[in-house]
């Protein structure tokens, strides 16, 4: 067992997956010489040559299209947005392309893609570097979207979304990159659609996935000194998303608080509790109750920035309130 | 503008009009052979006869969608064609049926796939702007303008990635060079040599609007100076000067991988979709250009040359129009796609 930081351990995932794949191949802004913008792809360039780990023009509608054009005669790119809000200038490519060419084509052209890159606010980025994308992205077909909250699950999923054989939209974050935690030594995958309890309670389920999920621990923590033990639940995978475990915990703790970067309207949140209360409603003895971005644009100034985001002291009344302990 | 020469404007095509390449001393005689040109002649008449039992099939509303037809466009689809081994990749926009025929697609099956038949090319899922090969290597149609450009890149990519000598031509509308995808496909495909073949199907109208309208160059080839790329014009009304030409372009990029920008001077006869009317263009300027059809040219220069009488070449198109018949009454007797193909080919497992 190592302790891998969630960067290391992405850029391990990369490292073993091209060795064993020579279709495999890295591209975006600053991959190569750079070794990363956030160092994700650390030595890979001296590792695979300028043939395989290729530095970009700032062109993501550009290399996202070429990525998905060398996926359709046979390579497997990984292509990797600098931040998912520079991704958004590509999701023509994603949405219109990626995500239809198999279906459009009636299978003959599978487009084996990762996109990966970090998602979400950082720390004081303000409006135009702190989206997350998985609710626009999870409302396509044809598309994965895969998180991860932790190193160990980062290194498993990302080598399992390099061998799917469909459009994958992998999620990162800032945030987590210097995130410490034990990763396997030997090599390991975890499969998409499988989630995880990162947490076990009986008095309320928290769902939550990429950094949130560090949120929702830290709620758990903090009311397990008042008695009450929560279950925290990663789904990991958004795009196919494990109702099951969902639903079994939903079964167990009758209590249910998402905890989602997101907004309220039309989210992977929204979806989950429409799931809960559709296949789960006679276990419930609460509402489903969400604890969201507030919709506005991000703003900068630190203290408006933690206003915004879904914060333990947001978080800590709804779960008391899903309790009936107000 | 009207249809003007050839300009072969920088390198590669200035070039191999000199060079001794083997492809480029084949295209040279096929346009002096007889029975060559007589099959181009048949294979145009078969587009156009095709293009037409479409429209009026539209018309008639046997199917529905959007629907947009080559006649007039037919000497560049052929020409381009006869330039091309069949290991070369195409890909194109929304105009995409007879392209889809020349690389190798069955007519009836691209007549099928109008129908919204299960034995269409694409079976149904993707109808007259997304026909799909992946045996003849017919990388689409695509419907969003300037969108097959950087899959065209990519596919140039993965070429030079394997270490390949084919090309991939990619066919875009004279509109689409107004997209940003366009600009960063270029640049990428110039930057780090990829062997993309770009033909603007250059018809002068992006829908309704006059290209001189939405550009501030004259020729489109001038997209190309911004990415110091190879490129050229042609005057694709006129099949032999096409395949002259491209054959010329595609044999040097076989041995350098560089890419390369065609303006293809061309005109569509019909409106940009079928419920297009045209009123945008005067009847004058339509005439002028149907003076200069391809298929016209190319009878004219066969009976000049003595290579067939209005006889044989009235027996050519007349076998023509029977092909095309036959593929329409084939796509009229197939069946639907069963129901639960809307559930497949969304994942792949």
């Amino acid at each position: 067992m190592a302790i891998l930081t969630y960067r290391e351990a992405l850029g391990r995932a990369m490292a073993e997956e091209m060795a064993r794949d020579s279709k495999i191949f890295l591209m975006g802004e600053e991959v190569a010489e750079y070794n990363g913008a956030y160092k994700v792809s650390k030595g890979l360039l001296d590792k695979f040559g300028p043939e395989r780990v290729i530095d970009s023009p700032i062109s993501e509608g550009g290399f996202a299209g070429l990525g998905v054009g060398a996926a359709m005669v046979g390579l497997r790119p990984i292509i990797e947005m600098m931040t998912w809000n520079f991704g958004i200038q590509g999701f023509d490519q994603i949405i219109n392309h990626a995500a239809k060419m198999l279906y459009m084509s009636a299978g003959q052209f599978p487009v084996p893609i990762v996109f990966r890159g970090p998602n979400g606010a950082a720390h004081m980025l303000a409006a135009q570097h702190s989206q997350t994308v998985e609710g626009m992205l999870t409302q396509v077909p044809g598309l994965k979207v895969v998180t991860s909250s932790c190193p160990a699950d980062g290194y498993g999923l990302l080598k399992s979304s390099i061998r799917d054989n469909n459009p994958v939209i992998f999620l990162e974050s800032e945030m987590m990159y210097a995130m410490k935690g034990e990763v396997d030594d030997s090599e390991h995958l975890i499969p998409l659609g499988v989630g995880s309890i990162k947490r076990e309670g009986h008095h309320v389920t928290l769902i939550a996935w990429t950094k949130m999920v560090a949120r929702a621990m830290a709620c758990a923590e903090q009311l397990a000194q008042e008695g009450i033990e929560c279950e925290v639940i990663d789904p990991r995978t958004l795009r196919p998303l494990d109702e099951d475990m969902i639903f079994n915990s939903v079964r167990k703790t009758h209590r249910v608080v998402i905890i989602e970067e997101a907004y309220q309207a039309a989210s992977v949140g929204s979806y989950i509790a429409e799931q809960i209360q559709r296949v789960c409603f006679d276990e419930l003895d609460a509402p489903v109750m969400r604890v969201s971005n507030e919709f506005v644009p991000m703003p900068y100034a630190e203290n408006l920035e933690h206003r915004v985001l879904p914060e333990p002291e947001r978080i800590i009344p709804v779960i008391k309130q899903v309790l009936y302990m107000d | 503008m009207s249809p003007k020469g050839d300009v072969p404007t920088k390198s590669s095509a200035g070039k191999s009009n000199g060079t001794k390449d083997s492809e480029r001393q084949s295209s040279s005689k096929n346009i002096q052979d007889k029975s060559w040109l007589l099959g181009v002649y048949e294979e145009m008449c078969y587009y156009r006869r095709f293009e037409e039992r479409v429209n009026q099939a539209y018309t008639k509303q046997k199917f529905a969608g959007f629907c947009h037809v080559h006649i007039g466009q037919e000497g560049l689809c052929v020409g381009v064609q006869r330039a091309l081994r069949p290991t070369d990749y195409m890909i194109t926009g929304y105009r995409s049926h007879t392209q889809a025929v020349a690389k190798g697609i069955p007519g009836r099956e691209v007549f099928a796939e109008l129908f919204g038949k299960a034995t269409g090319c694409a079976k149904g899922n993707g109808g007259s702007m997304h026909m799909f090969s992946k045996d003849k290597r017919f990388l689409g149609g695509h419907g969003i303008v300037g969108g097959q450009v950087p899959l065209a890149a990519g596919v140039g990519f993965a070429i030079k990635y394997e270490k390949k000598d084919d090309i991939i031509v990619c066919y875009l509308g004279d509109a689409a060079v107004n997209q940003g995808q366009f600009h960063e496909a270029l640049n990428m495909a110039a930057t780090w040599a990829l062997p993309c073949l770009f033909i603007i199907e250059n018809n002068r109208y992006g829908m309704g609007t006059d290209i001189k309208r939405t550009t501030s160059i004259d020729h489109l080839w001038k997209r190309a100076l911004a990415y110091d790329m190879d490129h050229g014009q042609v005057d694709a009304m006129n099949v032999m000067k096409t395949y002259d030409f491209v054959s010329g372009v595609v044999a040097n990029m076989r041995k350098t991988n560089r890419p390369y920008l065609l303006d293809a001077i061309c005109y569509r006869y019909k409106g940009h979709s079928v419920s297009d009317p045209g009123l945008y263009r005067t009847k004058e300027e339509m005439a002028e250009w149907m003076a200069k059809d391809p298929i016209i040219q190319l009878s004219e220069h066969l009976k000049k040359n003595k290579m067939a009488t209005d006889e044989e070449l009235k027996a050519l198109d007349t076998k023509a129009k029977e092909r095309a018949r036959a593929d329409e009454d084939w796509a009229d007797e197939q069946p639907q796609p069963p129901e639960e193909q809307v559930w497949q080919n969304v994942y792949m497992d």
